[in-house]
């Protein structure tokens, strides 16, 4: 039997029917066709499905679509304003913090919400908080480096948009 | 995989989830809170319960409060709530310090304190917690409400003493008098990931006499554990040698083994942990 939820999902409201069974994930990507959300390990292990919901990262693969069921859900399609990229995701760019890109929304959506409660990270916070997060490509030194450059860029031009993302 | 399919329930009172949890007969009924166990189960198909009763939207659950001397943890809080919260912090350090060391962030923000208790999990840090400091839980059903004690509560791996009807309703961890030492010691194989082995301990000044010692361990056996050999260890002698109190600790506990560490290598590791928390905790007293 589905059941009837209001999602709002980078910041458009969403009426939709979902069976309960139906994961947040499979809801973001089939139903609103965003596809930064990935799936990988579906059991909440390596991350990459991670969206924010009410400002905070959570694993889309272990959440119900209708446990969302009146939040407001962030992925990082709204990280960028039309062509101008995110600082993080500038950073990104900058530091090569990407190879394969399978693990990059995720890994996004978790350094958002670190800079967001602590704008000058130490390179050992940025290691911790990450590590809910697997990359295989990059030995994971070059996304600390990135978010560290977000950190110091925070106030000094575009990166001063880091903690003002609105969601 | 994706779960199999269900029954949803969404009560917003108490009240009425016990009554769909008083009618859910024979059927396999489970509680729904931060799902960070459940639904994990339920995509590998290990759990395939009828019928789940979704407590996430039951407002009257949402709390942290100090009751009768115990910091009182409703079964709608979530970890990192619990982790931020200055009255955690204030009434019961050691939760504040532990809930730390509970998996990733992402995970906290989802998953609750209660639910990690119901749950059972023997390498999870919450169980330990709520023994060492003689927590109880408070389990409720359409009859009545009754309390149970951190040591009758854990029985087997995932296994509780909750009976069909009850839900676990709050947590409480008895108030720190403030000039307790204390400290949570684990061994992960990376940030977060599963303890291969931790140990808690929390010393407590009792009326000036020899201080009441609490030794707990966990992921070395099917439920955390208190070690009452190290305690008695403690009582007769406060300032007895760390690592002799920790070689008590895991002497006289059969050590259960998996893939990620064998019986004696598991021993070894809990036995460092302990003596680390003792030395912090004692670090904590001066």
């Amino acid at each position: 039997m589905n059941v009837p939820i209001e999602i709002t999902v980078n910041g458009a409201l969403h009426r939709e029917e979902v069976e309960p069974r139906m994961l947040l994930v499979d809801f973001l990507r089939e139903r609103l066709n965003l596809a930064s959300v990935h799936i990988g390990c579906e059991h909440g292990v390596c991350g990459t499905c991670t969206v924010q919901m009410d400002g905070k990262c959570i694993r889309s693969c272990i959440t119900f679509a209708l446990q969302a069921d009146g939040a407001e859900v962030t992925t990082a399609e709204a990280l960028a304003e039309g062509a101008q990229l995110h600082p993080l995701q500038d950073a990104f760019w900058e530091k090569q913090a990407l190879q394969c890109g399978y693990c990059t929304p995720g890994m996004l959506m978790v350094c958002e919400e670190l800079l967001r409660d602590n704008p000058r990270p130490t390179a050992e916070e940025v290691r911790e908080r990450i590590s809910s997060n697997l990359c295989r490509c990059t030995g994971y030194q070059f996304i600390i480096e990135a978010v560290m450059h977000a950190a110091e860029q925070h106030g000094e031009g575009p990166a001063a948009q880091i903690a003002e993302v609105t969601r | 995989m994706k779960p199999p399919p269900f029954t949803y329930h969404r009560p917003t009172t108490t009240d009425e989830a016990l009554a769909m949890l008083a009618d859910a007969g024979d059927s396999d009924t489970r509680i729904l809170a931060g799902g960070q166990s459940l639904i994990p189960l339920m995509n590998f198909r290990v759990a395939l319960p009828d019928e789940l009763i979704d407590i996430n939207f039951i407002d009257e659950l949402d709390y942290i409060r100090e009751d009768e001397g115990c910091l009182a943890v409703g079964a709608a809080v979530r970890l990192s709530t619990a982790e931020r919260s200055a009255d955690v912090a204030r009434l019961a350090p050691l939760v504040s310090e532990g809930l730390r060391s509970v998996a990733h962030p992402p995970v906290r923000n989802r998953g609750t304190v209660v639910g990690s208790l119901a749950h059972a999990d023997p390498a999870a840090e919450l169980p330990a917690l709520l023994l060492a400091l003689d927590g109880e839980v408070v389990l409720r059903s359409s009859g009545g409400e009754r309390r149970v004690a951190a040591g009758d509560f854990f029985e087997q791996p995932l296994v509780t003493s909750i009976e069909p009807g009850e839900l676990v309703v709050e947590a409480r961890f008895p108030v720190s008098d403030g000039h307790s030492g204390h400290a949570l010691v684990e061994f992960t194989r990376r940030h977060a990931d599963f303890a291969v082995a931790g140990g808690v301990v929390a010393l407590r000044p009792e009326n000036g006499a020899p201080r009441q010692a609490a030794i707990a361990l966990f992921g070395i056996a099917g439920t955390a554990l208190r070690a009452g050999a190290a305690e008695a260890m403690l009582a007769d002698d406060e300032g007895a040698d760390a690592r002799e109190v920790a070689d008590a600790a895991v002497g006289e506990i059969r050590i259960l083994g998996d893939i990620h560490g064998g019986p004696e290598y598991r021993r070894r590791v809990a036995r460092a942990c302990v003596e680390r928390a003792l030395v912090r905790a004692r670090g904590g007293l001066q």
